[in-house]
């Protein structure tokens, strides 16, 4: 099993992404730097979370230009299996891959803590390890994180089950306590109509190293390699 | 202005230098310097970088030991942690600008000390800060708070670098000159340390990272001077910061350190491109050429002055083997950063730099770093000591409900739960951090080892203020303590010492004091001083700022599965004491609060008692006997006891039995120093009082966690009774409601 990590300039979650992959899933795992143009046959790839080009202009807004892009969006119509991670969210929905935006948080800070998701969807490559409306406690980080989509949007998303994560609290329930940042409806992650390309805005890869007590973070990988070996 | 521009004792005295600092200059010269050699001169004997006031007592600091690589004196402090890592840091101030511009400020506080330790080859891996603020009361406090948090969170996270703990303080003595202290901590192999040494005759000069722009002019020189009225138009003296190509030198250096013809780094920080190149090439003792057309700039026009003493940040300067010029300009450009040549080292220890391939600076380097007159500033014990040192508890009463003051000192900023701020930090890149914020030290595993790293930061002005030898000694048991309930023995220290104008005889006794009081306790628990900085002339219209020896702590722990937190684990566990209360209020937070003075001597502090409190707790969680340790500190018992009870993994109460002839405000809120409290099930206890008796510790068994109440009884009395949701509200939320309050 070959997977790839996207590093940007600014990206910062490459790493711990890496590690995850590499030592503690024992995968193949490959760096891909943004000024490649060409992306090699891999299983999967992952937009890592960060600060791409200093989030200047706008998160995401001049990473989507990178060289690397173009290849990432044939690869990802051709099929291939896509998740995008906080700042690599930011740069789905900034290169059109994925439908929405990310804005300032409601409170206009940043946001930094441990919180809890429920799983929408799980007949998706990245879901497929979750039980349906299971809750899982995975760490946000971000400052642009509040999901906006039009009515229209908004209704295609939820009719053809693109929403997959919403933020709750821990017995499940969404409120608007529980949703850290003014998400419309809630919304965590998203995936686009086909589902081979997903963002989220919680950090997986800080919740999957057997070191730590909470370990929720690799239903995400481990759905990944399930999906791809399925493929395979 | 220009070389040419003829120099004035008008112009002198802009540039900070007296009029005896400019005699030197040309009795040293043997002739009168030119205007970009004055301005190197001015930045470069700034107390700022000089440190003339402050070096004879730092002289006395202890700054060996068997772990010591690297002591005071570069760019950070580099201890040995084995397995053939090693642990570097220094913690820095940014104060000055971050009062006149708090988010760039704090923002560029935090860029310059990550840049001091990737300098010497190490990967930065945590934060820490540590910020004092006006009474929160004063109109510019709030907007203080935001701005340096927001500026702390924008730098940090967008590099990727956690920011793991810190301590903030309110008091109006921070009214006009609010601190910014910051800590970086990287890991590197302990035999690749990078110095910034400037080396072999022919050897290039590389500048690396951001192009110079006209920010930051004088910003040495504008830390190294009170504030007045006028102090809002230094505006333009602070630098601006941009993480991201911070995030990319980062990279890009420790890519290029790998290679063996890297000869020696140094970041351009105060006094940029002088300082830096100056200090590198005096270590080695060497010469140097440059040419300053090769100069990256942002715009044009800008002149030798400029370029010489701009301090704009994400800047490096990098001494490379003569003829590997193209690779390292390779590596920096693959990083998208700006790179050139710019110079040469020579072997005759002059400085020279050509502008339009015209000479405009020639200067003998030893000379200008060593050279800066040495002041004996003179001492006098301040005059306020005596009026404050006497405090009568006979005439202030006990309150009638102790329950209410526990609720207003949760609710004071200085004791309520950080939580407001820390949540805008990124406190878990990079997957080191095992204990997240909120215990009494942050713990962070060392990579690919099984060894943790605990850090604490702390100060407690009030007690500086009251007798500075103590507060210092205090600053240090207590970020010692901290790391010790975190499971690990403290292996070093670097300070940051924030004090008035010491031009002062009465500020100069409180730092020789300070100084004086760190270096016993460090000298006596044998733990190295290996970093620091001096911050003076926080100062403003003749206010000076209460003494504040900021002191940051490592510990480390060899098996990081030992560590320890604050909070109780579990319903039915037995809660404990080890040390003593004494009577004592003096400088204490229920003091400021309920009496609104700060008066009375600071907590005694009896080093072999601290350090015996430190070997038992230690002993206690290396044999698993107890399931948390907490500092008693600000709010004293009660208030540990409470911060236990909220920081757990379920909230839980408590029921605790004192005894005692002291007031009950003594026993419940007084800050006796050298008191740990612990909690543990029941059977381990007669393990922890054969320990304790071993040990000489006093030992004392509270009380049992347990139910939704909150209970203290003293003599069979009850003294306190609260339900612990409610305190919890209280604790949790006061900051961010202050801090998230539009008006008022």
């Amino acid at each position: 099993m070959k997977c790839g990590i996207v590093v940007f300039p600014g990206s910062n979650c490459d790493h711990d992404c890496y590690h995850i992959l590499k030592h503690v899933l024992q995968l193949d795992t490959h760096w891909i730097w943004h000024k490649d143009e060409v992306l090699n046959s891999f299983d999967f790839i992952i937009l890592p979370g960060g600060f791409s080009y200093g989030d200047y202009l706008r998160p995401g807004a001049i990473a989507r230009f990178s060289p690397i892009m173009k290849s990432v969006i044939d690869y990802a119509n051709q099929g291939g299996r896509v998740l995008g991670i906080c700042n690599g969210f930011q740069i789905l929905v900034e290169s059109g891959l994925l439908p929405g935006v990310l804005m300032d948080n409601e409170d206009q800070r940043f946001i930094c803590k441990n919180l809890t998701l429920r799983v929408e969807n799980n007949e998706t490559p990245f879901t497929s390890q979750c039980t349906p409306g299971s809750v899982l406690k995975i760490p946000i980080n971000h400052g642009q994180g509040r999901y906006y989509a039009d009515d229209d949007t908004l209704k295609r998303l939820t009719d053809n089950g693109q929403i997959i994560f919403r933020y709750c609290d821990a017995t499940g329930n969404t409120s608007d306590e529980a949703n850290p940042n003014g998400s419309l409806d809630h919304i965590a992650g998203v995936a686009n109509a086909t589902k081979n390309v997903m963002g989220m805005m919680p950090h997986p890869e800080r919740c999957a190293d057997p070191l730590w007590p909470e370990v929720d973070g690799q239903l995400i990988f481990k759905s990944l390699i399930q999906s791809s070996l399925a493929h395979s | 202005m220009t070389a040419s521009t003829p120099i004035t004792p008008e112009i002198v005295a802009e540039h900070g230098l007296s009029p005896e600092e400019y005699a030197r200059i040309q009795e040293l010269l043997n002739r009168d310097p030119n205007l970009v050699e004055l301005g190197i001169f001015s930045a470069m004997w700034s107390e700022h970088c000089s440190y003339k006031s402050s070096r004879p007592h730092l002289k006395t600091l202890p700054t060996e030991g068997s772990r010591v690589i690297q002591g005071p004196g570069e760019n950070a402090g580099v201890l040995d942690i084995g397995d053939g890592l090693a642990a570097v840091f220094k913690i820095e101030s940014h104060n000055h600008p971050s009062f006149i511009e708090p988010h760039q400020g704090a923002a560029t506080g935090v860029g310059g000390i990550m840049r001091d330790i990737f300098t010497m080859g190490a990967r930065p891996i945590a934060l820490l800060d540590s910020l004092r603020f006006g009474d929160i009361g004063h109109e510019k406090t709030r907007y203080l708070l935001n701005g340096v948090v927001k500026g702390i969170a924008d730098y940090g996270n967008c590099v990727g670098v956690p920011t793991v703990g810190g301590d903030i303080y309110f008091d109006a003595c921070y009214n006009g000159n609010i601190l910014v202290n910051a800590f970086c901590l990287g890991i590197a192999k302990a035999d690749r340390i990078f110095l910034g040494s400037a080396s072999g005759v022919g050897n290039a000069l590389l500048y690396v990272g951001s192009k110079t722009g006209r920010d930051g002019i004088h910003g040495a020189s504008m830390a190294s001077a009170e504030f007045d009225d006028a102090t809002e138009e230094k505006r333009p003296t602070v630098q601006v910061g941009d993480p991201f190509t911070e995030k990319l030198l980062l990279e890009a250096c420790l890519e290029i350190m790998k290679k063996d013809w890297v000869v020696g780094v140094q970041d351009m920080g105060a006094a940029g491109l002088s300082s830096s190149s100056f200090e590198m090439a005096e270590r080695a003792g060497m010469g140097m050429e440059l040419d300053l057309d090769a100069v990256p700039r942002r715009e044009e026009g800008m002149n030798a002055y400029e370029l010489m003493l701009s301090e704009s940040q994400e800047r490096m300067l990098f001494v490379v083997e003569k003829g590997r010029e193209s690779e390292a300009l390779d590596i920096f450009r693959k990083w998208d950063l700006d790179v050139a040549v710019i110079g040469r080292v020579t072997d005759d220890g002059i400085f020279r730099a050509k502008e339009n391939g015209v000479e405009v600076v020639n200067l003998p380097i030893q000379t200008v770093v060593t050279g800066a007159l040495k002041c004996d500033r003179p001492t006098r014990k301040p005059a306020y000591l005596a009026e404050v040192g006497a405090l009568d508890l006979s005439s202030r009463d006990v309150p009638a409900d102790c329950g209410e003051v526990l609720k207003q000192l949760l609710a004071s900023p200085t004791i309520a739960s950080k939580q407001f701020v820390y949540e805008q930090y990124d406190h878990m890149v990079r997957l080191n951090t095992l204990v997240l914020p909120g215990s009494d030290a942050a713990v962070l595993r060392v990579p690919e080892t099984d060894k943790a790293l605990a850090l604490s930061v702390d100060c407690n002005p009030r007690y500086g203020y009251l007798d500075p030898y103590v507060g210092a000694q205090i600053a240090v048991a207590e970020a010692c303590r901290n790391v010790v309930c975190a499971g690990a023995e403290p292996i070093g220290v670097t300070n940051c010492l924030n004090f008035g104008n010491p031009e002062n005889p009465e500020i100069m006794w409180q730092f020789q004091e300070a100084v004086r009081g760190l270096g016993d306790l460090c000298r006596f628990l044998d733990i190295p001083v290996v970093s620091g900085n001096v911050s003076l002339y926080n100062e403003t219209k003749g206010e000076a700022i209460y003494p504040t020896p900021t002191i940051a702590v490592v510990g480390l722990m060899a098996d990081r599965s030992l560590h320890c937190t604050q909070g109780f684990k579990q319903e039915g566990h037995v809660i404990g004491l080890l040390g003593s209360t004494l009577e004592e209020l003096g400088g204490s937070e229920y003091q400021k609060l309920f009496w609104n003075e700060c008066r009375g001597k600071p907590p005694r502090l009896d080093s072999k008692t601290e350090q015996s409190v430190h070997r038992l707790c230690l002993d206690l969680i290396r044999k698993r006997l107890i399931q948390s340790a907490h500092d008693c500190s600000e709010g004293g018992l009660a208030v540990a006891l409470v911060e236990s009870c909220m920081t757990g993994p379920k909230l839980v109460g408590a029921a605790i039995e004192l005894n005692g002839d002291m007031r009950a405000d003594v026993l419940l809120f007084g800050e006796s120093q050298s008191r740990i409290v612990i909690s543990f099930s029941e059977d381990a206890l007669h393990g922890i009082e054969t320990l304790a008796k071993k040990a000489g510790v006093p030992f004392f068994v509270l009380g049992l966690m347990g139910g939704q109440d909150f209970q203290i009884k003293i003599n069979q009395k009850e003294s306190i009774n609260e339900n612990i949701l409610m305190l919890e509200d209280i604790w949790k939320n006061s900051l961010s409601r202050y801090g998230n309050r539009v008006a008022g």
